[in-house]
């Protein structure tokens, strides 16, 4: 059986999310054809830049999913996602509510909100959260298609910091848990693919890699082989040896 | 003749007092306490190998101690843009909409009395000049004016912010400093950006730079910015005229100022100048040679290291290839189609003088072409307005 990710009923090939903000655009091209990404989000405040011809610079066939980067509290967040679907990006919006401009840590509380205010007007909320149980349950009842924590601070490479958080997600919540932030390197989005995420996002540790096109390419089969990995099974095998000698072989009847 | 001068610590009627903060004033006594010829270089060393830069770090990273580790506060502030920003940089354009001015500050070309031309754009010529700008592809725009609230109320300034807004995506306002309702004023009016110069930190120092006017009152300059984010702006900017006093005192009260801040309103988006003395009209004797490239680098790299987050916006004041190289690697917003002069985006000439010459008069094309040759890319706009 073909292995796909659905989002919101939306199928896709790749589990692999290419996030823009720190990307020359002449580059995602490039990027999106060696990751293989057919997601992309973008920034309204970036969308805006285009004059609406961003479409232009999207490759064909891909998903475009606008973030309302610039909103500090849930009403925000619906204005922003308004403009974005005005300015023709579709439904899916990737909600990210930030009042802190020094970690960019999202406010859940406020996100919940805004998943809430955003569904109830027919878009599809995949909210950017701080990966903690109560309030991804939250964002689930308020509508969310996806729940989507943070490895680590945005931008600081600093790979799978909050690790144990997500593997709770993973287990608790029955939406696609999408890893996004913080992942620096190929083999950190393999650990969290292997751990059972249903997708990664990158964006800083591509953009910022010596060769752009081989780091894309890196993150591809990294991705490729840890979905493999989990579906493979083998996670449990890796964690406990097992002993050669058991421990209870004296049991005689 | 002596002139009586009015006392510079003490507020003028009008002017609001923000009794519940004391942020100025922990800036002004930290700025005091800061000696930089404490610092060793196992000090810039231990500041360079943080993750988190503690207050101390910065000041180690501004004394003589760290000017031979120049070239490694370089590569450490480089990876730390590209963490923050990535290649992108960001592009604005000034513009001069009047230069009247009632301060005498006697190191500016607009000072009350220096014998220059001055002009006031009218609402058309205001609209006639955007206009010319956004031709350009400009989507930025910073206004600014003399410091003069008779000549330019706070009601021509909102005009003026209200134009801009048709024309461009963002607007910032660089105009003297006023009360947290005259800020929320012009936030309604779709400006969200408040640069304000301190000048220098040192009060003393500034009571012998303001003779006369406003501006001569130190501590409601200081706390300008505060106001601002408490009428609703969503970002300040920093800055010290680095060369009028000791520019590193100035340079740690400027990071120190921006630190306190946003440790307050976390959400405030915090961007810092760093301008340091030109040549200007009818005065050449005003020549500092204390701040050189050199030592302007550092305290930009300082600022990008301690705050790796902060904008930082380099000024045409600066040659081509001083901006062309700090873009990546501090900077992470350059000035470009720079004319200083009133009315001269349309006119054959400009019918103000020049606050200050400037060294870089490239057109937008010139500097967007000169940052694509650095791999890095040109952003034109990188804000949504968000409507009330």
């Amino acid at each position: 059986m073909e292995d796909k990710f659905v989002l919101a009923g939306r199928e896709f090939s790749s589990r692999f999310i290419l996030g823009s903000g720190k990307f020359d655009l002449d580059l995602i091209n490039a990027a999106v054809e060696h990751a293989g990404a057919e997601i992309i989000t973008l920034a309204l405040r970036r969308v805006n830049s285009f004059n609406g011809n961003i479409l232009d610079h999207i490759p064909q066939g891909i998903t475009l999913l606008p973030n309302t980067s610039g909103a500090r509290n849930a009403e925000e967040a619906v204005k922003i996602a308004r403009l974005a679907r005005a300015a023709g990006c579709g439904e899916f919006i990737k909600i990210e509510v930030i009042h802190d401009s020094k970690y960019l840590l999202p406010d859940n509380y406020e996100t919940a909100k805004a998943c809430e205010m955003l569904a109830n007007e027919g878009f599809i909320p995949l909210p950017y959260m701080y990966p903690d149980l109560y309030a991804a349950r939250d964002m689930v009842n308020a509508g969310a298609a996806a729940i989507m924590p943070l490895a680590a601070p945005i931008g600081s490479n600093q790979g799978l910091a909050t690790k144990q958080f997500i593997r709770i997600l993973i287990e608790e919540i029955d939406l696609p848990i999408i890893v996004d932030a913080g992942i620096g390197k190929p083999s950190q989005a393999c650990e969290a693919m292997e751990m059972g995420a249903a997708a990664v996002m990158a964006n800083t540790a591509i953009a910022t890699a010596g060769n752009i096109v081989d780091m894309a390419k890196a993150f591809k089969h990294a991705i490729i082989a840890g979905r493999t990995a989990y579906l493979a099974g083998t996670g449990r095998v890796l964690d406990r040896a097992s002993a050669s000698s058991p421990l209870t072989g004296f049991i005689q009847d | 003749m002596e002139q009586q001068r009015i006392d510079h610590m003490k507020y003028l009627p009008d002017m609001e007092i923000l009794e519940d903060s004391d942020i100025g004033e922990q800036v002004v006594s930290r700025m005091k306490a800061y000696d930089y010829n404490k610092y060793t270089a196992d000090d810039v060393k231990r500041a360079l190998e943080a993750e988190y830069l503690s207050t101390e770090d910065f000041g180690a990273l501004l004394s003589p101690a760290a000017e031979p580790f120049l070239e490694q506060m370089a590569r450490r502030a480089t990876i730390e843009t590209g963490k923050h920003f990535g290649s992108s940089v960001c592009l604005f354009t000034p513009l001069y909409i009047a230069n009247y001015c009632e301060n005498y500050c006697i190191y500016c070309g607009f000072n009350c009395h220096n014998k220059i031309r001055r002009a006031k754009l009218d609402y058309d010529g205001i609209r006639r000049e955007m206009e010319a700008i956004a031709k350009t592809g400009m989507e930025e725009i910073l206004i600014l004016t003399g410091e003069s609230r008779k000549m330019s109320d706070v009601e021509y300034i909102g005009k003026a912010c209200e134009i801009a807004h048709e024309y461009f995506k963002n607007v910032g306002i660089e105009v003297y400093p006023m009360n947290t309702d005259e800020y929320a004023y012009l936030h309604k009016c779709g400006a969200d950006y408040v640069t304000v110069f301190q000048e220098t930190y040192n009060s003393d120092k500034y009571e012998t730079l303001h003779l006369a006017g406003h501006k001569r009152i130190f501590p409601y300059r200081l706390n300008a910015q505060e106001r601002a984010i408490r009428g609703g702006m969503r970002g300040v900017a920093f800055a010290a005229l680095l060369g009028l006093d000791d520019f590193r005192k100035d340079a740690y009260a400027v990071g120190t100022h921006a630190y306190l801040l946003q440790r307050k309103y976390p959400h405030a988006e915090i961007s810092f100048s760093c301008p340091r003395l030109r040549p200007i009209i009818n005065n050449d004797k005003i020549n500092p040679k204390d701040v050189h490239e050199r030592q302007l680098l550092q305290v930009m790299c300082a600022y990008r290291i301690f705050m790796p987050f902060a904008g930082l916006t380099i000024s045409t004041r600066e040659r081509a290839g001083f901006r062309d190289n700090v873009v990546g690697m501090c900077a992470t917003k350059i000035s470009a189609g720079v004319s200083t002069g009133i009315g001269s985006h349309t006119e054959e000439e400009s019918k103000g003088d020049n606050q200050f010459e400037i060294s870089d008069d490239r057109s937008l094309d010139e500097v967007c072409a000169a940052i694509r040759a650095k791999g890095l890319q040109p952003v034109l706009n990188d804000y949504v307005y968000i409507p009330e």
